[in-house]
Order: structure tokens, then C-alpha cells, then sequence
């Protein structure tokens, strides 16, 4: 069959003695009737495979994604120039983090009176808005990054401001004073640098170069803000 | 460019060439200032040098006209948008420091926006004022909690709120409010046309600038220096405004001008000292019960004459 294949039956063949003359009346198979091309049989394979994520079990699919989001939570960990985060983006785990971010840090002090911490409303708003208004503002300043890929790195960067919020709560068990704070101080700034360090590394070099410090500065104030909520938490 | 060969036969040699590259072109003398895209102009001038400086001068009117004739994109399109954002980290400093340092004949639109305003100053100085304005109110109560325990330190987050709405609305209502009176009143004379709005929006943006550091500065808990700052401050910034809008202003009858001044002067006075109490609460050092908060604050920057009263009486 495959020499049959081979010989293409090019219809401006002049030899006069027909090749397989004899073939067309050997039937390959009874039961198949070949009609049609011959494809190259990798891809058929190929088509099987796509199918199959289709007919695979739920855990599979859950597993995938969620060793994306922890693949890139390693990334923002350990900021190197890779393009990771950038080229396969998703907004699973910043929902996480801002879910988790907005959880703990909501109504901290109640005291029956209107002041206090932020609502989870209120977190979910500055986190998801501030990175909205940073985004547009990167993309009008002649930044060539596109919208999701930035919300994807500045959602993914409060990783290390979570953990912070995280060791606060933790410290904040033992009791008051001094000492708490500067510890809780110190947790939050060296995650504050952290998570600048990290979305910068991600973010600046989308832009122009004179124009850099024009969109870091907004990603400067975000962090700081968020920063300045986990500091001021303090439980009822 | 130009050789030491006869000129004639360079300029014929030139005008070929470059009619060559754009064969729709047609040649004309230096001599016709305005030059459409589509023309080629060759150097007829004598010596080498006119070259340089021909296509500079070329660049500039080319890029004026280019301006000129590109058609405006429509608000719809976001490249509308981005025309506003066109700075560069250079230009946005030194227009702050065009703020911070006013002086009388030097016109803030003129030698620092150079008729290009940008919408990223006024937003985000806008920005940083309100959130640093929430937080180092915060941070006041912090200390007055160190000096004094009874005092009760919550984190009052609805500072932020109240902050942003008060500052955004000043920022952005107030000259639209200006704009639409020097526009009523560009009827009545003919010599100077009023700034555009996005312009009106730089002068108030960048003139909030100042208050930032003095924001700051206002976490000293002296009170005679806490005003003191907030006089300087109000100077410089209310003193930016007046010099920026005096050449508008000063064809106008001199009543209508000294309105439009003193009442641009006094909301941003209202504005400073509405910050001042409405979040550096001004704690006496005695041993006090915990200070009653205020309820919260109205957006609207009108209503802080009534504020104060009620903080005086409180």
C-alpha cells in the first residue's frame, strides 16, 4: 500500500507500460473501502490526543490547572526574567490571593461604630480595581503588554504580601506591644520590596524607556496601600 | 549635501533623485514656507550649511502640519485616549517643579505644558494625595495613642473614601466650574482665548502637588508648625493658580477679576484647612476622653464651612 502511496499516479506520466496496471483489481481489505487520500498516520494520532483532554477525569483537569498556578506562584517567589507568567496568563490565582487577602483582612477591630478595617467588599475593590486603573495606565502610555497578561502579574505579585498578612495574624497571637509591631513591620516591608522587586521585574520592561518610572510608580502606590492594610489590621 | 561642483547641476541632480524616490512629488523652492506632505523641497540656497538647518526647520513645519492634518480619532477609540498620555518621566518632573516654584511672569501652561496637557499628573498626584492624606491621618492617631493610652486607635478605613471622593471632586468639578466661566466670558473679549479644559484640569492637578510633603510634614505634632506649613503650602499652590490665570483673567473688568480670583483662592484654602481638621483632628495633650468621630463627610467640598463649625463646637 505504501508503494502504491509512493507512486504518486501523476496524470503527466508518459510511459507507455501503465505501472500497476493490475492493481485496481486487488482489493486491500473487503470489508474497507478505501476512498479518498492517504494521511501521514501521525496525524490521526495527534487528533485522538485532542480529543482526549475532553474525556479525561476532573482531577486531571483541576490538577493541571492548579500546578499552573502553583508553577507560577514558584515564579513570583523567585523573580527571574522568564516569560511564564506572561506568555500562559490566568486570573485563578489572583482570585485566590485577593480571596484569601480580602478574608483575613476584613473588619479588623469591630467596634460596633463606622470605623474599623476594610470590608471584603472594600479589599476586593482596591485590589481589583487598582490593577484595572494600572493596567490602563501602562497601556496608554505606549506599554505593549496586553490587558489580562498585566492583571495576571500584579494579581499574581501580592503572593508575597499575603504571606505577610499571613505572619502577621500569626503574631499578632502572642501579646501586644513594641516588640509585635516591629516584627510585623519589618514582615511587611521586606514583602513590600519583594513584591515590587517581582512585578517590576515582570512589568518594566514592557514599556518605553522613558516611561518607566511613569508606570512603576502607580505599581509602587498599589503595593504600598495594600501593604499599609495588612499593617493596620489589628483584631477585635 | 551641497558640493563645490556648479550648483545648478547638484540641484538638477538632487531634484532628480529625489523625484525619483516619489515620482508624484513636485519640486519647490525654499522659498514657499508651507510644504504638504506629498512635496519635495530642495535646498536652492547657497553653502552647505542651509542643509542641516533646512531639515530641521523642514522637520518642525512638517511635524506641525502633521499634527495639524492627522484627523482627530474618535472619543470611541482608545488612541484618543492615549493622546493625553503622552509624557515622558522628564516631562512629568518638570512640571511638578514648575508647580512647586511659581513666579509672576512665568504662565505654568505656557512654558511647562507648552500647550500639550497630559491627564497622568492631575490623576495620580490626585491618587497619591488622597491615599497619603487617609494614612497619615491614621498615623496621627497612632501617636496621639503612644502619648496619651486612653486614646482608642481603630484603622478608619472610611478615611480613604471620604479622601478620595473630596479630592477627585475638587480636582475635577472645580475646573470644570472655571473653564465654563472664562468660556462664558471669552465672549466679552476677543484677545486671549481661554485654556481648554484638559489644560484647567493640569493647572488644579499639579498645584495639589505641594500639599503631598506638607501632608507629611503635618504628622509633627506641634500645632504653630502645623499651620505654618499649611500657610506655605496654600501660598505656593493658591500663588501658582493666580499667576497661571491672570493673563486670561486680566482682560476682563477688574471686578470680574478680582471675583474669580479671591473665590479660586478661597476654595483652595477651604480645601486645605477642610483636610487639616477633617483628618489631623487636633488632640488636645491633657488626658482626654477618646475623640468622637466625625460622621462621615459629605463629597461635596461646599459643605466644609458647616464642618468646621461643628468640629469647633464638638
Amino acid at each position: 500500500m505504501a508503494e502504491a502511496a509512493e507512486s504518486p499516479g501523476d496524470p503527466g506520466t508518459t510511459s507507455p507500460r501503465p505501472l500497476f496496471a493490475g492493481l485496481s483489481d486487488i482489493s486491500i481489505s473487503q470489508d474497507i473501502p478505501i476512498e479518498g487520500e492517504i494521511t501521514i498516520p501521525v496525524r490521526s494520532r495527534s487528533r485522538e490526543s485532542d480529543s482526549s483532554t475532553l474525556n479525561e477525569s476532573v482531577r486531571n483537569t483541576i490538577m493541571r490547572d492548579l500546578k499552573a498556578v502553583g508553577k507560577k506562584f514558584m515564579h513570583v517567589l523567585y523573580p527571574r526574567k522568564s516569560n511564564t507568567l506572561l506568555r500562559d496568563w490566568d486570573l485563578w490565582g489572583p482570585l485566590i490571593l485577593c480571596v484569601t487577602l480580602a478574608l483575613m483582612l476584613q473588619r479588623g477591630s469591630v467596634d460596633g461604630e463606622k470605623d474599623g478595617g476594610p470590608q471584603f467588599a472594600e479589599v476586593f475593590v482596591i485590589v481589583w480595581f487598582g490593577a484595572v486603573t494600572i493596567t490602563l495606565n501602562s497601556k496608554l502610555l505606549g506599554g505593549n503588554i496586553s490587558f489580562f497578561q498585566s492583571l495576571c502579574v500584579l494579581g499574581y505579585c501580592i503572593l508575597p504580601l499575603t504571606v505577610a498578612m499571613l505572619v502577621c495574624r500569626l503574631v499578632l497571637l502572642a501579646d501586644p506591644g513594641p516588640v509585635n509591631f516591629m516584627v510585623r513591620l519589618f514582615v511587611v516591608i521586606v514583602m513590600f520590596v519583594w513584591s515590587i522587586v517581582a512585578s517590576t521585574a515582570f512589568l518594566a520592561d514592557s514599556q518605553p524607556p522613558n516611561r518607566k518610572a511613569l508606570a512603576v510608580y502607580p505599581v509602587f502606590l498599589f503595593y504600598f496601600v495594600i501593604s499599609w492594610m495588612i499593617l493596620t489590621f489589628t483584631p477585635q | 549635501m551641497a558640493a563645490a561642483d556648479g550648483l545648478a547641476f547638484h540641484e538638477f541632480e538632487e531634484a532628480t533623485n529625489l523625484l525619483a524616490e516619489t515620482p508624484d512629488a513636485a519640486t519647490t523652492s525654499k522659498s514657499d514656507q508651507l510644504t504638504p506632505k506629498g512635496h519635495v523641497v530642495v535646498a536652492v540656497g547657497s553653502g552647505g550649511s542651509y542643509g542641516v538647518e533646512e531639515e530641521v526647520e523642514e522637520e518642525g513645519d512638517k511635524t506641525a502640519l502633521l499634527q495639524e492634518e492627522k484627523p482627530q480619532p474618535g472619543f470611541w477609540t482608545f488612541s484618543y485616549y492615549q493622546s493625553f498620555f503622552d509624557v515622558d518621566t522628564s516631562q512629568v518632573l518638570d512640571r511638578i517643579k514648575g508647580s512647586l516654584l511659581p513666579w509672576p511672569g512665568h504662565n505654568f501652561v505656557r512654558h511647562h505644558l507648552r500647550n500639550r496637557p497630559d491627564l497622568y499628573g492631575p490623576f495620580w498626584i490626585c491618587a497619591t494625595l488622597a491615599f497619603v492624606l487617609a494614612v497619615t491621618g491614621n498615623l496621627t492617631l497612632v501617636l496621639a495613642q503612644r502619648r496619651d493610652p486612653s486614646v482608642h486607635y481603630s484603622p478608619q478605613f472610611h478615611k480613604v473614601t471620604v479622601a478620595g471622593i473630596t479630592i477627585y471632586c475638587y480636582a475635577w468639578l472645580v475646573p470644570l466650574a472655571l473653564w465654563g466661566f472664562l468660556r462664558w466670558r471669552k465672549g466679552i473679549r476677543e484677545r486671549m482665548g481661554p485654556y481648554t479644559f484638559l489644560e484647567t484640569v493640569c493647572i488644579y492637578g499639579y498645584s495639589l502637588f505641594v500639599f503631598i510633603p506638607t501632608v507629611v510634614l503635618w504628622l509633627i505634632p506641634v500645632p504653630w508648625l502645623q499651620w505654618l506649613f499649611g500657610a506655605l503650602a496654600l501660598t505656593l499652590s493658591a500663588a501658582g493658580l493666580v499667576f497661571t490665570l491672570w493673563p486670561v483673567v486680566r482682560e476682563d473688568t477688574r471686578l470680574v477679576a478680582a471675583v474669580l480670583l479671591s473665590t479660586v483662592v478661597v476654595l483652595h484654602a477651604l480645601l486645605a484647612m477642610g483636610c487639616k481638621l477633617y483628618f489631623f483632628q487636633p488632640l488636645p495633650p491633657e488626658h482626654i476622653a477618646p475623640p468622637s468621630q466625625a460622621t462621615s463627610l459629605p463629597p461635596n467640598i461646599l459643605l466644609t464651612p458647616t464642618m468646621t463649625r461643628s468640629m469647633a463646637t464638638s
